[in-house]
């Protein structure tokens, strides 16, 4: 049986689009430190460490040794996890099972990346198949105009629906003093930028961002002792399915996201998923997922989506608020991505949110998403499972 | 090695050199390859348990978690099943230089298969291209062949 587990402290950097003042180790370490600072823990009340990014993005391998400086990792039990965009939030689950397995008390999880090192979709391109994929495959965002496109075709939803979703992130951006994008957006300035793919245009998409971000898990008995609001672990599900960009059903709906989805909140006994959740943080690295994947997610029913933005439930004060830290679209280092994510629906719980808190969280969401359209899910919980 | 770009007080290193890879293209891709230079043609292959054809032809059905190995041979016509016109620029990892845009990006269903095979298409003009048009492989002339995707050329609208 495996054991309880809470989240007792969160950090993260300053993320920016280019962080010249700091390496890789550095920046692990600001993070680290801010999370043991948030937790009122020493390097030496940590048991074991998870740690993530993608390699490609830098081109230096084997980030768990060579990052020990930084990490804390100095003698201790330290593994790397990578999953792609999901790599945030397979680290915080990875560290969720280090604890619940009985193994280690304290473990501390971190996701990082510095993306001003490498060309972000070149960079990308090499995790497609090199025979087949790469000499036509352009990156995250064909894949994902695809996915649009289909979904327009099928419900009618407008250009306008999606830039709606992106107004909404940045400007809940502005509550955030860690997000990287702080500057307000209009629907016309959504609608006016220069168009990558169509339908996506510069707007609608996640910038590209250096920072890092580290929490502590605890388990039941150590994590009261640590937070006074802990924030415990109620379910959590991993569906990875395709590697082949050509057997994605894009008019299906995102398969793996309804999965764990389905999964993780079966475990957690929810059933009505936009009411009984208070906050979701979830990873939408472009406006159309924020109409998509809430159908997926079960907030409201297929093609429902652009009205459910539209009548404001997903904003501060309405019925589920989505993303009050501006999410994937004005933050994205990627491999803290989804971490970010797990961090900031902690944050919800513990009552840190500050500018962007909304009150009395009970339940919040966190979700990951990358590879070829897979999803990780996480529910988090103030009250113990 | 190094051409630090200067940055005030913080520099940073870059690196720019290629480092080549060699990849295994298994079996029945080589064979893709060798049957489209012999016989300019497209082969496929049928899972035993599905009942599905995939092109390109691979050993494994990941659904099934089986081998395949009863080859079809396919007509080099198909559907656009999906296309998106690449206006951004970006690094080409193939070739270390900036790919040419804009370029279509498309996802093929070849008839007689149940994948989508991602090619480019030769039209651009957003407003001429539409999900469901009939598409033809160009290859390229057999002397010019590699044995990799590139001895396709493209594909076209053929209506």
């Amino acid at each position: 049986m495996a054991r309880r587990v809470a989240i007792v402290g969160t950090g993260q950097t300053e993320h920016r689009s280019q962080r010249l003042d700091v390496n890789g180790r550095e920046l692990i370490y600001e993070a680290v430190t801010r999370a043991l600072q948030d937790c009122e823990m020493t390097i030496k009340d940590i048991d074991a460490i998870v740690i993530g990014n993608m390699d490609h993005f830098e081109s230096i391998n084997y980030v768990d040794t060579w990052s020990v400086e930084g990490s804390g990792g100095h003698m201790k039990p330290i593994m790397k996890v990578t999953t792609g965009g999901t790599t945030g939030t397979t680290v915080a689950i990875a560290g969720y099972y280090h604890v619940a397995s009985g193994l280690f008390d304290k473990v501390l999880a971190i996701g990082w990346e510095k993306n001003s090192e490498s060309d972000t979709t070149a960079a990308i391109i090499t995790c497609s198949d090199p025979i087949w994929d790469r000499f036509s495959y352009s990156g995250a965002i064909p894949s994902l105009a695809t996915e649009a496109t289909a979904y327009m075709e099928k419900y009618g939803a407008t250009q306008e629906d999606a830039a709606r979703v992106a107004v909404r992130d940045r400007t809940h951006a502005l509550n955030n003093p860690h997000a990287h994008l702080r500057k307000p957006i209009t629907l016309e300035d959504v609608m006016a930028s220069p168009m990558l793919a169509y339908p996506i245009k510069l707007l609608d998409v996640c910038p590209r961002t250096d920072g890092a971000c580290a929490v502590v898990f605890a388990a039941d008995g150590v994590a009261q002792k640590i937070a006074s609001r802990p924030a415990w672990i109620k379910s959590c599900a991993v569906r990875h399915t395709y590697t082949w960009f050509g057997d994605v059903d894009y008019n299906a709906g995102m398969e793996s996201l309804h999965g764990a989805a389905r999964d993780a909140f079966e475990k957690a006994g929810i059933r009505h998923p936009a009411e009984e959740f208070d906050v979701a943080e979830l990873y939408f690295p472009y406006s159309y997922a924020g109409l998509k994947w809430i159908e997926e997610l079960g907030f409201c029913g297929p093609g429902e989506g652009p009205r459910f933005v539209a009548d404001g439930h997903t904003d501060m004060g309405g019925m589920i608020p989505i993303n009050p830290s501006g999410g994937v679209i004005s933050t994205n280092c990627i491999g803290a991505t989804g971490l970010l994510r797990v961090a900031e629906a902690a944050i919800q719980i513990m009552g840190k949110g500050e500018k962007r808190q909304v009150p009395g969280v009970k339940l919040a969401l966190a979700t990951g998403f990358g590879g070829c359209f897979w999803s990780d899910v996480l529910v988090l919980s103030a009250e113990r499972p | 090695m190094t051409d630090g770009k200067d940055r005030g007080e913080l520099l940073t290193l870059r690196f720019g050199y290629p480092m080549p890879y060699e990849w295994s293209i298994g079996k029945y891709g080589s064979r893709f390859f060798q049957e489209i230079k012999e016989h300019q043609r497209f082969i496929g292959i049928r899972c035993p348990q599905c009942g599905k054809v995939y092109m390109p032809p691979r050993r494994l059905c990941g659904p099934c978690f089986g081998e395949l190995d009863e080859l079809v041979v396919l007509p080099n016509s198909g559907i656009i099943a999906a296309f998106s016109v690449v206006n951004y620029p970006f690094l080409d990892p193939d070739t270390g230089k900036q790919r040419p845009i804009p370029y279509t990006y498309g996802y093929i269903q070849i008839e007689g298969t149940d994948s989508i095979f991602s090619h480019i298409i030769n039209e651009t003009d957003v407003k001429k291209i539409r999900v469901g048009m009939k598409v033809r492989a160009v290859f390229k002339e057999e002397e010019e062949m590699q044995g990799n995707i590139q001895d396709i050329r493209y594909f076209e609208i053929i209506g």
